[in-house]
């Protein structure tokens, strides 16, 4: 074990499977000489040669594109996109092409594209978003969003094994203030397994990304009310643990869902109609959503903490479901 | 609400249909030092009376009931600062009607007997349109509390209803945490296990009953308020728990049942002869006495197996059949000012000795309110012996949600046509019985009762002595 932090998770990762694998290889914008955006791939390219670690130009059509067509003949390229919100350029090549290529032809497109997602930072409303549930609505495409060092670097190692393209949001407000031990040897986590993050009795929390970590402090503040909360940070968003919720819920009977993602359409509402269908005989509340309001994110940093659900408006939501 | 450490002592749960009870007197006073499960205070249900045992040990701090006065099942009854607990200066008692909320923490497990669902006799087979009225609470309504908890005490989640079901428990009955005082899944799953509802495995109702479109109501609703003072001549005694009771039931049972009676005479010739037989023998090695009402269960309990209906029960649109034939029998209390129907399981696998020492056994009981709540519940069929006193015909009422009663009668020596040897017809001197089925109409055609009777009376008129 050693200690690291998301970042360096991501990293070690991506570079573990790159030294296993050789049609492993990274594509993005200032990922080579310059070592990433964020430094996940500092260094690559002194150990993997510019072959395998491509500065691509400002283009994130071209990078999935190229991505696309090395997946269909046998790579297993790794793109970055230097902030989620630029994936929308991608969007035609993975949703029409990558997402659909299996179905269509047969041929598997084992892509990950990685997505340095969420705000926190006064990032404003091209540099904060989290587009999960864009994707998760797409069939053919998986969504990783990974809380802890450990989780980042065993869900990136099973996404770049996986034979479907992976979208691979990785939380930036993680990235440095987050720090854990980490297994050193290369492993996986199976992609579709919720964690337990914390047991607890009274109300089930799901979540996943940062949240995990807004989610933990509130229910520590529960605590002290008597209020015991579950934690189950999803991990994958596609394919989503229902069992694992199902299974909480069944036990707490109150739901209350959590996301950075703006309301309208986010996974969130997924969760939520699966257990009013699946579960109603089990629910003692009506079930909840904590999430960010149907808007752009913004530059302001105190408009952005009144958007990104912060600690206290976890607690009341918490406290509501608890007193109904 | 609980107390603050107080432990709470509620009126217990004593039986299926049970809803209140009254409390006939306290043992204890506020103030007194009081262990665990001593017993604190004497109440009285429309089927037991017994004793309230303590759920702590400390000191009583507070009586919330009066003497006479009758709760709704689950009503806060006293508290109990528990020892070591730092308890105020107990208070004067409060004046009954602020019994309070109905409260299912820290239900006392009585030494009585099971506590049982509340609900699963209460829900009628049938919406009882006729039944008049019944008020939706029991007993004194919990007064509004200041933040207005009472609103959404209706509202049902559906993981409560769906345990309610699963247990048999009447959520009106269960006190609720909630907003609005809404029953949590908490406050369920605590009344359970607090021994608050428990679905009697003899009970007929209880397994998978057809929803009612009405709501389970409490069964006594309290009766309403007469005039305040007696006219002149008149005076006034207060109903029992028990003549409450059994007035509902039967105002119920005439609401619910198209009661029918049917009568047949029975030559009791060859019964009287065993019976002097036997009655030396009974006494003597057994201490009891074959009575003529033994005679006619086990014939009743034998015909009852070729008659599944007359054993039966209308629940909801299905007709319940059952393997077994559970008698009850009508013993009036040694006071004479009540009756109750205890009920002997499994009648028609006992012979004329155990038939003779279970109704000996209940009945003695009965009279002197040893009975337990499981001695009087899951009766398929009830026997009434208005006889003694010389009747020799009735019209007796249902035990809902039984589909039959039988009556017997006194043994009359009667003049009564027989053929002699010859073939000719004389008149003899005869034992006669008269015995008298009502039956629900709605299940039990006349044709079947008459078929019935019929065969009991060819099963005592022929009965053989080895039975």
């Amino acid at each position: 074990m050693a200690v690291m932090t998301y970042l360096q998770a991501i990293s070690d990762g991506l570079r573990v499977e790159m030294r296993r694998d050789k049609r492993v290889y990274v594509i993005g914008e200032d990922v080579g000489v310059y070592g990433g955006a964020f430094k996940v791939t500092q260094g690559f390219q002194d150990e993997f040669g510019p072959w395998r670690v491509i500065d691509a130009p400002l283009a994130e059509t071209a990078i999935v594109g190229s991505c696309t067509g090395a997946a269909i003949m046998g790579m297993r390229p790794v793109a970055e996109m230097q902030f989620a919100d630029f994936v929308s350029c991608a969007w035609d090549h993975l949703v029409t092409v990558a997402a659909k290529q299996r179905y269509r032809a047969g041929t598997p497109v084992p892509i990950v594209v990685r997505c340095p997602s969420g705000g926190g930072f006064s990032g404003g409303p091209f540099h904060s978003q989290n587009p999960e549930s864009s994707f998760a609505h797409i069939p053919g495409l998986k969504v990783v969003c990974p809380a802890t060092p450990a989780d980042a670097k065993g869900l990136l190692i099973s996404s770049i094994e996986d034979p479907n393209p992976v979208l691979y949001m990785e939380h930036k407000h993680l990235y440095r203030r987050i720090k854990d031990e980490v297994p050193e040897e290369r492993y996986t986590i199976p992609l579709g397994e919720a964690r337990m993050h914390r047991e607890g009795n009274d109300i089930t929390l799901v979540t996943w990304g940062a949240m995990v970590y807004t989610a933990d402090e509130a229910a520590t503040q529960l605590e002290a009310d008597g209020i015991s909360v579950e934690i189950l940070d999803l991990r994958t968003v596609m394919p989503w643990d229902k069992q694992a919720v199902l299974k909480s819920v069944e036990k707490t009977s109150k739901l209350l869902v959590l996301h950075e993602d703006t309301r309208t359409g986010g996974f969130g509402a997924e969760i939520v109609a699966t257990i009013t269908e699946e579960a109603f005989e089990s629910l003692d509340a009506p079930v909840k959503r904590v999430t960010a309001p149907d808007a752009p994110v913004p530059f302001s940093p105190p408009l952005e903490k009144a958007f990104i659900p912060q600690v206290e408006d976890v607690v009341a939501g918490l406290k509501d479901l608890a007193a109904y | 609400m609980a107390t603050g450490t107080l432990v709470d002592v509620v009126m217990p749960q004593m039986g299926v249909s049970v809803s209140e009870g009254t409390i006939t007197k306290w043992l204890k006073q506020a103030g007194e030092a009081i262990s665990a499960d001593e017993p604190l205070l004497e109440i009285s249900t429309d089927k037991v009376d017994t004793e309230v045992p303590s759920p702590a040990t400390g000191v009583v701090q507070e009586l919330l009931a009066q003497e006479g006065e009758t709760v709704a099942v689950g009503t806060k009854l006293a508290t109990i600062a528990p020892e070591g607990a730092d308890a105020p200066t107990p208070d004067v008692p409060e004046p009954a009607t602020q019994a309070g909320a109905a409260e299912s923490e820290a239900v006392s497990s009585s030494d009585a007997g099971t506590p049982t669902a509340e609900t699963v006799e209460d829900v009628e087979p049938a919406a009882a349109p006729a039944e008049p009225a019944p008020k939706a609470e029991p007993a004194p309504a919990p007064a509004p509390s200041a933040d207005g908890q009472d609103n959404g005490k209706a509202f049902v989640s559906p993981v409560v209803g769906r345990i309610a079901s699963e247990h048999g428990v009447d959520v009106s009955q269960v006190s609720g945490t909630g907003r609005g005082g809404r029953v949590t899944k908490k406050d369920i799953l605590q009344f359970i296990e607090s021994g608050g509802a428990q679905a009697a495995p003899a009970q007929p109702a209880a397994p998978a009953q057809p929803a009612p479109a009405t709501p389970a109501q409490p069964a006594a609703a309290p009766a309403p308020a007469a005039a305040a003072e007696p006219a002149e001549g008149e005076s006034f005694e207060p109903m029992s728990a028990m003549r409450r009771g059994i007035a509902e039931h039967m105002r119920r049972s005439i609401d619910t049942s198209a009661h029918v009676t049917s009568a047949i005479e029975v030559d009791m010739s060859k019964i009287v002869g065993i019976r002097e037989q036997l009655k030396q023998e009974y006494k003597a090695s057994y201490g009891v006495n074959p009575t003529y009402l033994a005679f006619v269960a086990i014939a009743a309990a034998a015909t009852l197996k070729d008659y599944p209906w007359v054993n039966g029960e209308l629940r909801g649109d299905q007709i319940v059949t059952r393997a077994s034939v559970n008698l009850g029998f009508a013993v009036e209390l040694a006071d004479g000012k009540g009756l109750i129907v205890p009920v002997v399981r499994d009648a028609e696998t006992l012979n004329l000795l155990g038939m003779v020492k279970a109704i000996a056994d209940v009945a003695k009981r009965a009279r002197e309110k040893q009975l337990l709540p499981d001695d009087v519940v899951g009766g398929t069929f009830t026997i009434t012996n208005p006889g003694g006193y010389g009747t020799f015909h009735g019209t007796p009422v249902i035990s809902q949600p039984q589909a039959a009663i039988l009556g017997t009668y006194a043994v009359v020596k009667r003049p009564w046509v027989v053929q002699d040897e010859l073939g000719q017809d004389v008149i003899a001197i005869r034992p006669i019985m008269n015995l008298t089925l009502t039956y629900d109409h709605r299940l039990v055609d006349g044709a079947l009762a008459g078929r019935f009777l019929r065969d009991l009376r060819e099963r005592l008129e022929s009965w053989e002595e080895s039975a």
